[in-house]
């Protein structure tokens, strides 16, 4: 049975590693600037873990194999441990977890800690069952007024979240259910939630962030490839989480300003 | 002993985790023999250490509500209407007279819980003697501080429904603001946790009518009192917060 | 003084006092165990027709009828608050602790037994009134186990969040009642009843295990007593704790201020620690068996006993690693970030302290033996993708995927899952007085082990690649569409892996009746348990009260007769 429990566990340790060397399954191709800090982080800790996994699965499979009771007079060794072994087991893991906590830090510091710098996209993203809207302040830069009681989800776009077209401010605002932020170009968005938590997810561009009823969450994050990117939605707001589902089309500069003006020429 | 010298001698290492002593006496709780008969004292210091973890417990539920309370008065929220966050807590305006009263009546229960704790110790402690043929020690009973506590313990109660009823009055419901519920909350956890103390107290009170053994009622008399003094404590904590971080 | 023990030691007679309102704590314990079995199965199930509907989202099955999306947020629901309430918190601690915990301190029964008797029956009533959730119009909530507020404070967020709903948080509730009696009694019972010698320090790991899930269970269950107070008031009383100003579906709810992180706030302040509840027996009863069926002594007692306090110490400071995405401060995060980093290092040296228990040493490879090593493979498995989801920046493609499925699903549910079955095999004979089946036991652990690593690991990869978590099927996202074969995979690996359980089934209820008659020490343990009887008597010693000399795991001392040495055994002065 040794011999069988080293095989097992061998034979577990070695496919759950292969999948995860030869990438079989990985993270999708980063479109964002905070990708490369976080894919690197990734692969740090991947690597540390990766050799942590192996060497304790594989000393498993070994000493459950070596030290079988074959029925040899062989004596056991008695020891109740070792404390030295123990302290310098602890400091190890000790910095090496800490470590790793402390070099990451820095990217989710300028992630999180610091707002949009100055000449941002403004994107305002509201999440309600089960879709997802996004409005551009217009050429005043400033989000009109928005009314619960207007909420009108089956009307769509302005009249989903509430849009009171009677404040001036209002009258620019462009509501979308697709998402086209500019690419290369810091997208600073507002994050609103109508009835229940959801999630903005953007696994491309590495990004993440809960849309809380009650909170207007700042963020922002910078896309470097033009492209289509999908938003599903990631904390479980009800029956039709797993279609609430928005996209994302990142574009250049120019089409941006052309597709910005169309759709504030379409309000006029 | 010495003829039962060991021969096998087991490691005693840092790490030993025990090794080989003589058995110390009452290190472990020695001759705790369960819930059978043990002896009155031993029951009372396990009755004692339980009450100790139970209110941990009540401490815990304590503690989250007015963390809860807390947070939630200091926490702005999103006004849709002006696009900015706004405070939108509400101080109720509390019956200060009416609290204090209660507070007073509290204060006196908790008083004659501890009455009635000494006194069921006397008699405790008298019963060997009592026991004796032809030694009378006069009255049977003292004072009946176990009935006052809870005579009291019931005006605090009502006390405190007069309270929600003058809160109510002056507009504040439950569901008027987050301050008025959290009033309403605290007021009420703590409140079924003295008819919790009550209950028990009438229990004990019940079973010195059926003249069961002194030292069983003076088990449940000591740990009530205790619990009792604790909610006490309690309600001037709330009452304090209610009053202070309004 | 006699006479009076005799009277204690009297079992009751009749079969409503002696089985089902009993007073003993064996029989409460086994009451605890078949509850968390019935529950187990009923979990399993649910999370069979989940594993069914990501597949054949359209399939309509026999009895059961089409599952619908709501329908599967309903299952998933009820999957995980059952397994983590009723099969994780039931089994592991209230079930063998409540069996085991004075039988191995040499006490006679629980300090209370009629608290005991009622923790027991307050938990089955609230699984009772869970299981009712189901038949509620509407049926099951759908707001995931972790109940996040709006979605479980409003009565009009989706399918079953009425009367199923409320149900749901009052099962929970009652649950946590159940929960803080039975911590009073246990840590009562520890630092009261033991036996003669039994200091704290020669308490089996498996006690300790106890103890401080008991005083982690004593610390977060009033809290989610509370949390569960306020939403039930959220809901029924149109208070707004939770709730802010929302609109479902156009229509304007009354709340107003109230705040979702809230609630967040109060369940993982009791969430993390219960995870820690569910596995710290299952690494009790791993050392016990490491030790016992490597016939040597643990590899540093006391650096475990401290790993098991640091462990339910930090346990309680790093509920915010469940909230790096929620809107919660990211500053502190940091903090949270910190301290559940520092959780993995008494983790560690539990787990390189098992390591060097079996190192030298002469392994007896029966069916326990096998599944408390395959806690250790589980552990370390589920362990290392922890420092991933600790780190804020890896949690942010992370979070909320079918990666946490994997992680947690490893540690807490499988990891735990193999303490319990260690624990079945190990006790079953000091139970029942029989044996169970090796052969079949075997069968049942190499299935078992390699089907759970078959379904959970490849959640990993399925997470890296951003599958996210709760989505009943994968036909709306386009990226979603090539992890297809690797989730029906692990669908096909579940089916394999629940059909092996019969087996465990055939041989529990097989060797209870049939099995071979057990001895009163089968697998040659030190601890008070194999001391006594098989089954043990009422009062478990017969009216002998053992007198401890020993710590727990004397195995192999050099000069003695037998290659280990119970504690109970004068200082081993049999080895003349």
């Amino acid at each position: 049975m040794g011999l069988a429990l080293l095989v097992i566990i061998w034979l577990i340790t070695f496919f759950s590693t292969y999948f995860f060397v030869a990438q079989t399954w990985w993270l999708p191709h980063g479109a964002a600037k905070a990708a490369e800090f976080i894919d690197h982080q990734f692969a740090l800790t991947y690597v540390l873990m990766g050799i942590v996994f192996v060497a304790a699965q594989g000393a498993l499979g070994w000493l459950a194999w070596k030290y079988r009771d074959d029925g040899s007079s062989r004596k056991v060794e008695y020891s109740h441990g070792n404390t030295k072994l123990e302290l310098i087991w602890t400091t190890l893991t000790a910095v090496l977890f800490v470590g790793l906590n402390l070099m990451g830090s820095h990217v989710w510091a300028s992630e999180r800690f610091e707002p949009a710098a100055a000449g941002s996209v403004p994107v305002e993203v509201t999440g309600m069952q089960f879709a997802w809207y996004f409005r551009y302040p217009g050429p005043d830069g400033k989000y009109g007024r928005t009314e619960a009681k207007l909420m009108d989800p089956s009307a769509g776009n302005d009249a989903a979240i509430g849009l009171d077209t009677t404040d001036p401010a209002a009258k620019d605002d462009v509501v979308t259910g697709t998402m086209y932020p500019p690419v290369k170009r810091e997208v600073d968005i507002t994050l609103r939630a109508v009835d229940v938590i959801h999630s903005f997810f953007v696994p491309s561009f590495r990004f993440k962030q809960d849309a809380v009823p009650g909170l207007a969450i700042h963020m922002h994050f910078t896309p470097t490839e033009i492209g289509e990117y999908e938003i599903p939605c990631a904390e479980l707001c009800g029956l039709g989480h797993y279609k609430m589902h928005g996209m994302l089309h990142v574009v250049s500069q120019e089409d941006f300003d052309k597709w910005l003006a169309a759709r504030e020429a379409e309000k006029q | 002993m010495a003829t039962l010298s060991p021969t096998i001698r087991v490691q005693q290492t840092d790490q030993g985790g025990g090794g080989t002593a003589p058995p110390i006496p009452g290190g472990g709780g020695d001759g705790g023999r369960g819930d059978g008969y043990p002896d009155h004292g031993q029951r009372l210091r396990r009755l004692r250490l339980a009450l100790a973890i139970g209110l941990t417990s009540v401490t815990m539920i304590f503690i989250s509500l007015t963390s809860a309370y807390i947070v939630r008065r200091g926490l702005p929220t999103f006004d849709d209407h002006t696009g900015t966050y706004i405070q939108d807590w509400i101080p109720v305006q509390l019956p200060l007279a009416l609290l204090l009263i209660n507070t007073a009546l509290l204060a006196a229960s908790s008083l004659t819980a501890e009455l009635a704790r000494r006194q069921i110790i006397r008699q405790a402690a008298l019963a060997p003697v009592r026991s004796i043929p032809g030694v009378s020690l006069g009255r049977e009973s003292g004072f009946p501080w176990l009935a006052l506590t809870v005579v009291l313990g019931f005006g605090f109660l009502t006390g405190q429904w007069l309270a929600w009823r003058e809160l109510a009055d002056r507009g504040f419901y439950l569901a008027t603001s987050a301050s008025s519920s959290f009033v309403y909350l605290l007021t009420a956890v703590h409140g079924v946790h003295l008819i919790g103390g009550i209950l028990v107290l009438l229990y004990a009170a019940v079973v010195s009518l059926l003249h069961r053994p002194v030292e069983g009622r003076r088990i449940v008399v000591d740990v009530t009192a205790w619990y009792w003094h604790f909610m006490f404590g309690l309600w001037l904590g709330i009452f304090a917060l209610l009053w202070f971080v309004r | 003084m006699v006479a009076q023990d005799a009277h204690a030691h009297a079992g009751p007679q009749g079969f409503i006092r002696k089985y089902v309102f009993s007073l003993d704590h064996k029989v409460i314990g086994l009451q605890y165990y078949f509850l968390a079995l019935a529950a187990v199965f009923v979990g399993m199930f649910l999370s069979l027709l989940m594993r069914i509907h990501m597949i054949w989202p359209t399939a309509i099955l026999p009895l059961v009828g089409e599952i619908r999306p709501e329908t599967y947020l309903q299952l998933l629901t009820m999957h995980g608050t059952i397994m983590v309430f009723f099969v994780l918190t039931t089994a592991p601690q209230s079930g063998f602790g409540n069996y085991f915990l004075p039988i191995q301190i040499g006490a006679p029964d629980m300090a209370f037994p009629v608290l005991n008797m009622l923790s027991f029956w307050t938990t089955f009533v609230a699984f009772v009134v869970m299981l009712a959730a189901f038949f509620a119009v509407g049926g099951a909530p759908l707001h995931g186990w972790t109940g996040y507020a709006p979605l479980s404070a409003l009565t009009n967020s989706g399918p079953g969040e009425q009367l199923g709903a409320d149900l749901w948080i009052t099962s929970i509730a009652i649950f946590c009642i159940a929960s803080l009696m039975g911590a009073l009694n246990f840590i009562t019972t520890v630092l009261d009843l033991r036996a003669k010698g039994m200091t704290m320090m020669r308490m089996p790991l498996t006690c300790w295990a106890w103890l401080i899930t008991a005083i982690l269970g004593l610390l977060a269950f009033g809290v989610l007593l509370s949390a569960g107070i306020l939403l039930l008031l959220d809901r029924n009383l149109g208070t707004s704790f939770y709730v802010p100003l929302v609109v479902v579906n156009g229509q304007v709810m009354g709340h107003k201020g109230g705040s979702p992180l809230l609630w967040q706030h109060l369940f993982w302040f009791f969430g993390h620690p219960e995870v820690y509840i569910a596995i710290l027996p299952g690494m009790g009863v791993a050392s016990q068996l490491l030790s016992t069926f490597a016939r040597k002594p643990i590899f540093g007692y006391k650096a475990m006993v401290y790993a098991i306090m640091a462990i339910g110490i930090l346990g309680f400071v790093v509920w915010g690693h469940h909230m790096f995405m929620s809107g919660m401060s990211p500053y502190s995060a940091f903090a949270f970030s910190i301290m559940t980093m520092a959780i993995g290092v008494p983790s560690a040296i539990k787990t390189f302290n098992w390591l060097g228990t079996l190192y030298k040493a002469k392994i007896r490879f029966q069916t326990p033996m096998l599944y408390a090593i395959g806690f250790v493979s589980l552990f370390v498995s589920g362990g290392l993708s922890g420092p991933f989801l600790a780190q804020p920046v890896l949690d942010i493609p992370l979070h909320d995927t079918a990666f946490v499925v994997g992680h947690f699903h490893l540690i807490m549910g499988v990891a735990a899952i193999f303490g319990m079955f260690a624990g079945t095999y190990y006790w079953f004979p000091k139970m029942f007085g029989r044996m169970m089946n090796e052969s079949l036991g075997r069968i049942h652990f190499v299935f078992t082990l390699i089907g759970t690593y078959c379904i959970f690991m490849p959640m990993h990869y399925l997470g890296m690649a951003g599958q996210p978590r709760r989505y009943s099927q994968f036909t709306e996202v386009a990226y979603l569409q090539h992890l297809m074969p690797l989730n029906r995979f692990i669908t096909y690996a579940a089916f394999v892996t629940i059909a092996a359980q019969v087996i465990f089934v055939i041989n529990l209820f097989w060797s209870m009746f049939k099995g071979p008659k057990a001895s009163d020490n089968p697998w040659e343990s030190t601890t008070l348990e194999w001391t006594t009887a098989t089954p043990p008597p009422h009062d478990n010693f017969a009216g002998h009260t053992p007198v401890v000399y020993h710590g727990p795991y004397e195995y192999s001392v050099p000069g003695a007769a037998k290659d280990y040495v119970m504690q109970t055994d004068p200082a081993g002065v049999t080895a003349h």
